[in-house]
């Protein structure tokens, strides 16, 4: 009986095209690092220390990517990239974005407010526990 | 120039082509890997292994989600050689503040200006 659900489980799943995936996600993925690239450099030619260069970029991005998502662009593009648009910041901010924008309709304190971080909480609890766990090892071990 | 574009193109596509061929080979979710690179980003500080990485790559690492996990380790530790162990808990949201500060204004200004799409 499992063996029989196994079987139609297999054919009736849309099957992924793994090869395309890889490719679309390489390409958009990576032009979206050539645009953040781009604007760290723009922001050093206006004489910016590096470091802050890249915050400022960073913060560019994720503006592009919370006004995208805003037009309807960003879950399109996502659509066709999958992981090249989930994997870079505007991936969180197209995540904290959409959540918003969907309970809208609740109000802006119980829609916007309270589910902002509906999607985006999980990376922010992941990276703080992982962080503090590594941190912590690692200053105790003293590497 | 030309080469840092490459390089941050190499490295940033790199990335989120491995994730997105974990995410098909092992049937899972978006938030799988999202969770996964934000953990191996807090391993792979070790060393100065990622800051080496944004060195060459540029936004190519600094970009992806990984830096993020790697940003939180990295300022914890920083912080901790100043307070000792407080700064663990003073220093995670150094470095990534400014994005998770910039994420929150903008997604709740732009949720109120436009209307969600289908």
């Amino acid at each position: 009986m499992n063996q029989k659900i196994e079987k139609v489980k297999k054919e009736t799943s849309p099957k992924r095209k793994v090869f395309f995936n890889f490719i679309m996600a390489f390409i958009i993925g990576g032009i979206i690092c050539i645009i953040g690239e781009l604007f760290t450099m723009l922001f050093i030619k206006l004489k910016v220390e590096k470091d802050i260069a890249n915050i400022y970029s960073v913060i560019v991005m994720v503006f592009l990517g919370s006004l995208t998502t805003g037009l309807g662009l960003y879950d399109k593009l996502g659509q066709i990239a999958g992981c090249g648009t989930i994997i870079p910041i505007t991936g969180f901010a197209n995540s904290m974005t959409s959540s918003a924008l969907e309970s809208k309709s609740e109000g802006v304190i119980l829609g916007i407010i309270n589910n902002m971080f509906k999607l985006a909480g999980s990376v922010i609890v992941a990276g703080v526990v992982s962080g503090v766990v590594v941190g912590a090892i690692r200053y105790l071990l003293g590497i | 120039m030309i080469m840092k574009i490459l390089y941050a193109f190499l490295i940033g596509g790199a990335l989120c082509a491995i994730g997105q061929l974990i995410l098909d080979k092992f049937k899972l979710l978006p938030i799988h890997i999202t969770l996964l690179y934000v953990l191996l980003g807090s391993i792979f500080d070790i060393g100065n292994l990622y800051d080496k990485l944004i060195e060459f790559a540029g936004s190519g690492a600094s970009l992806p989600i990984s830096s993020f996990g790697h940003s939180i380790v990295h300022s914890a530790l920083e912080k901790a050689n100043e307070l000792g162990i407080l700064g663990i808990f003073v220093g995670v949201f150094d470095k990534t503040a400014s994005g998770i500060t910039a994420a929150i204004v903008f997604a709740f200004f732009i949720s109120l200006i436009f209307k969600p799409k289908g």
